[in-house]
């Protein structure tokens, strides 16, 4: 990446505004999935989850140029992509716990996590469900004559699916408006991207559609974004998608049964060393953005924000039973 | 709404015409891509080329390549874009070559189309159309002669339909096309040459409501797609030797109409399922556990009788692929032994 002089793509684009904005969400992110977590660990939340710790810069920096009109599918690690979209965590934690409050009204839990308002079509509980899906959002976007974009999320692992092909190469040949960007963390559960996937970028895989690829450190912000602003502009000139492989690393497991025997306790440190969100914090800081006191007052912000939206979620009233069936077709939706 | 999605309202004529199966499906689509901008048509060869079995035919012409969209032989990532589509404001009918492609694109159809609106409680809709030719007799054998209707049938969130006239094919394509929810529709590959007097215009066929082909009053069939016609023809037969069967065109697998099905066993006392997909765990075990649930129960003479697809692949053998599925002489046979009380 060309940097014409020292300071950072991002802190020359975007607003101050903007900048404080974007850090107080990868709080959000990481304090909103630290909560859930600790939720689990009381029994408030059941089933399982797939937490993005340590993704937050590709989440927050792939949507800052997006707005409600756009679109995002996301994925079974779809907390941050909600965030960063512009969920609220009150109606998050709701979901997760189960209430009629809750953005899928208690029925879809963490993996179908959606906010249709924000532009968020929803998590998806199969690797690779939502590659397709993107392109039909896009495909929507170019026959009605409108100009917002899809950023179609998805991990390193679905890369090897059937579904990524056929959504790439149908994107590239219609030069549909959609953005795929894939969140490589290492590892596809616990098989290891390098083992599962015949190329070493799979940013590569762009060539075989026509498409221009990069790969970019997910965990700097600026990197993603410059990498997003060039990709959103083509979208949106009418010149067809763009694949952009964010390297990022999940310093939690793949879900809650996951007992690590896959990587070593010294790759997991050296990632955490590498923390996204303290990183972007130093640099806003450094180019003054905010100074310490005004990073402290983002993540007390954020903080506020989860501890009212568990309290939200806690106090909001659980699904009626008798309506099981609510929601599968239209006429029982009234 | 804005100027684009504004559905401009064809008025029925009252008048009707006569056209084939394909025709009448083709003319629907026609209705539909004049009255409804977001209407797109999708699938593999469906432009100059004119579909497998020539149900687009010349639509491209009519309509261009926009609205009349040839897709890559993807069937996954076909179905998933115009799931995706559908999410999204446009209304796609998606054509599979053959309804065994299908199979390639379950994820799409089952986990995606089916659950959106249901995992996003209530607030995504998925308008999709899946258009899925049928069923065997074309000596196609195995991979292009299946009938999945059960399949698809068993998922909550999905409508399924099987037309079996020129009329139904329209009326149940526009019904389909009007459902804010995903529906199938499979038409049946033997009956798209059919001839039949079809409404002209726009009018829809109520998707979860069976017809009464022939009324009778000693055996009840109930029968799906190219089943229909089979058993009309048998009961035309048994007719001369006195036996009145009742001909039910179940229309829809999902949602089934139980009420005409209960209301035909509790006067005829007697029921035969005839369909054309395997005859274990098919559309007949769901019409014979919900007669023997219901009050017709105690109305039955005689064990229930099911007519279906043999246990095993569609052969190539026109002989063999003939023994594969029910036909007219099966059915005559076990309606018969029905009537007079020899099952």
């Amino acid at each position: 990446m060309i940097v014409q002089d020292n300071i950072p793509f991002a802190i020359r684009h975007f607003a101050p505004a903007q900048l404080r904005e974007a850090l107080r969400k990868m709080h959000l992110i990481r304090l909103f999935e630290e909560g859930a977590e600790e939720s689990y660990m009381r029994g408030l939340i059941h089933g399982t989850m797939h937490l993005s710790i340590g993704q937050e810069a590709s989440a927050v920096a792939t949507c800052m140029e997006l707005t409600d009109a756009d679109k995002i599918t996301s994925t079974h690690r779809g907390h941050g992509h909600c965030i960063a979209k512009g969920a609220d965590v009150g109606r998050m934690f709701a979901e997760f716990f189960g209430k009629e409050t809750g953005y899928c009204h208690g029925r879809g839990g963490s993996m179908h996590i959606a906010d249709v308002k924000t532009g968020n079509l929803g998590a998806n509980g199969i690797v690779g469900g939502g590659l397709p899906i993107a392109v039909g959002a896009a495909l929507t976007a170019k026959r009605l004559g409108r100009d917002d974009v899809t950023v179609c999320f998805f991990g390193d692992g679905a890369n090897n699916e059937g579904a990524f092909h056929e959504a790439l190469n149908m994107a590239a040949i219609w030069k549909l408006p959609v953005i795929f960007v894939c969140e490589n963390n290492k590892y596809g559960m616990s098989t290891p991207a390098t083992y599962a996937t015949a190329v070493p970028n799979i940013a590569d895989r762009a060539a075989a559609y026509s498409m221009p690829g990069v790969t970019v450190d997910g965990n700097d912000f600026s990197a993603v974004a410059e990498a997003l602003h060039i990709a959103i502009a083509r979208a949106r000139a009418g010149e067809g998608p763009s694949l952009v492989e964010n390297l990022t690393y999940r310093w939690r497991g793949h879900s809650k049964s996951d007992r690590n025997r896959y990587r070593t306790k010294d790759e997991i440190e050296d990632w955490m060393s590498r923390d996204p969100i303290a990183r972007f914090r130093a640099e806003l800081i450094a180019h003054g953005v905010l100074d310490a006191a005004g990073a402290e007052a983002v993540e007390a912000e954020a903080k506020q924000a989860v501890a009212d939206g568990v309290e939200f979620a806690k106090a909001s009233p659980a699904p009626g039973i008798a309506d099981v069936t609510k929601f599968v077709h239209a006429e029982e939706a009234a | 709404m804005n100027a684009q999605t504004q559905i401009t309202e064809v008025t029925p004529s009252g008048e009707t015409r006569e056209m084939s199966y394909a025709e009448a499906i083709r003319d629907a689509m026609a209705i539909a891509l004049d009255r409804d901008p977001t209407v797109v048509l999708m699938g593999e060869d469906i432009g100059t080329y004119g579909g497998a079995f020539q149900v687009t035919l010349d639509l491209i012409d009519r309509y261009g390549p926009d609205r009349v969209m040839d897709t890559p032989i993807s069937e996954l990532g076909g179905a998933g874009v115009a799931v995706g589509a559908a999410l999204t404001g446009l209304k796609p009918i998606f054509e599979f070559q053959f309804s065994d492609f299908a199979a390639l694109a379950m994820e799409q159809i089952v986990n995606q189309a089916a659950k959106l609106r249901y995992m996003l409680g209530g607030e995504a809709a998925v308008p999709v159309v899946f258009r899925m030719p049928a069923g065997s007799g074309t000596g196609a054998a195995a991979q292009h002669s299946q009938s999945f209707e059960a399949w698809f049938g068993h998922v909550p969130g999905l409508k399924v339909v099987q037309p079996s006239t020129p009329e139904d094919a329209k009326g149940l394509l526009l019904a389909a096309l009007a459902d804010p929810d995903p529906v199938i529709v499979f038409e049946h590959k033997l009956l798209y040459k059919m001839k039949g007097q079809v409404p002209t215009g726009y009018y829809t066929t109520p998707i979860g409501k069976a017809a009464i082909r022939r009324t009778g009053s000693d055996v009840t069939i109930v029968a799906s797609a190219i089943m229909v016609h089979r058993a009309l023809e048998a009961a035309a037969k048994l007719a001369e030797e006195g036996i009145e069967v009742e001909v039910i065109d179940l229309r829809s697998v999902r949602p089934i109409d139980r009420d005409t099905i209960i209301a035909s066993v509790k006067k005829t006392g007697k029921l035969l399922c005839v369909y054309e997909g395997v005859r274990t765990l098919g559309v007949g075990a769901e019409i014979s556990a919900l007669i023997a649930e219901s009050e017709a129960f105690d109305y039955l003479d005689a064990p229930i009788q099911r007519l279906g697809g043999a246990e095993a692949p569609i052969p190539y053998n026109p002989d063999l692929e003939r023994a594969a599925v029910p036909q007219k002489a099966d059915i005559e046979t076990v309606a018969r032994r029905l009537a007079k009380g020899e099952v």
